[in-house]
């Protein structure tokens, strides 16, 4: 049954990640990206890792998307226009340079890993895994966990100066639309 | 239960569908999605080794990437809303200042 299960997730995970990056569409491909999102939540949660599994749903499909698709639709795009030799020369060593990558992986995979070690059973049934999880971060990882809150500190004031846009220097560019501040 | 090999498979297709966004596509915002498939493909190893080594660390890490991802893709949006401002395009291959 969870092998099913992973097996059904995985196939959804790899064909709308392969979706996101063929789709012509920006739009398209942000929602396939949400898609692939929520089906690695249910991988994450066949592997008892239900905390990660619901942060991956409110963070990632929730919180980071809403962002992608709130810049997609500031910027208006349209469906991308590809065309040209050079296009197509690049797309072509694309291709090949991500089949060789995945064959060196496969490769590395099949000589160390083909046995496959079975993962055990459920490693501690005494807390929840938010309970573990909660007591290791404020524990061991503690100051890791206060870098982090600087890290954010340091997007949202960076976030801030450069969508800010200069609005002094009279560089020739249109004024920036929808200055709220 | 589910081998630990298949989930390093998987995520090393996810990894490698990622790669190939970003060298294929044009779109900055695309490109962008890609990296994000990258590292949930990465978060994917910390969270099958963690369970394989009966050990939770590894849920930890992938909370601090989830960390850095926002963060980068805040930054990231915001770089590029300041591109299409200066350049009326998320083109990479349009943006060729540094081309010499």
């Amino acid at each position: 049954m969870t092998e099913a299960l992973f097996i059904g997730f995985a196939a959804m995970l790899v064909a709308s990640s392969l979706l996101v990056i063929l789709h012509r569409n920006p739009v398209a491909s942000a929602l396939f990206l949400v898609l692939a999102f929520c089906s690695l939540a249910g991988i994450y949660l066949l592997f008892h890792a239900e905390f990660i599994g619901m942060v991956q749903i409110i963070v990632y499909a929730g919180a980071i998307m809403v962002l992608f698709l709130f810049v997609i639709m500031y910027l208006n795009l349209q469906r991308d226009e590809e065309g040209g030799v050079h296009i197509a020369l690049r797309r072509g060593l694309g291709w090949v340079a991500g089949t060789v990558v995945l064959a060196e992986g496969v490769f590395m995979l099949a000589r160390r890993w083909a046995p496959g070690p079975l993962t055990p059973e459920v490693p501690g049934e005494a807390a929840g895994n938010t309970q573990q999880l909660g007591m290791l971060l404020f524990s061991r990882y503690l100051f890791p966990f206060e870098v982090t809150s600087l890290v954010l500190l340091v997007a949202i004031i960076g976030v801030v100066v450069i969508a800010k846009g200069r609005s002094t220097a009279g560089s020739g560019t249109r004024p920036a639309p929808g200055e709220d501040g | 239960m589910i081998p630990l090999s298949w989930a390093l498979i998987l995520s090393a297709v996810v990894f490698v569908i990622g790669v190939i966004g970003v060298l294929i596509r044009r779109n900055a915002i695309v490109i962008f999605m890609s990296i994000e498939l990258m590292l949930n493909a990465a978060n994917l190893v910390f969270v099958a080794f963690s369970q394989h080594l009966r050990s939770i660390d590894g849920q930890v890490f992938v909370f601090f990437v989830m960390t850095v991802a926002a963060a980068e893709v805040a930054v990231g949006l915001a770089i590029i809303v300041n591109l299409f401002r200066l350049r009326e395009t998320v083109m990479v291959d349009e943006v060729n200042l540094l081309k010499g």
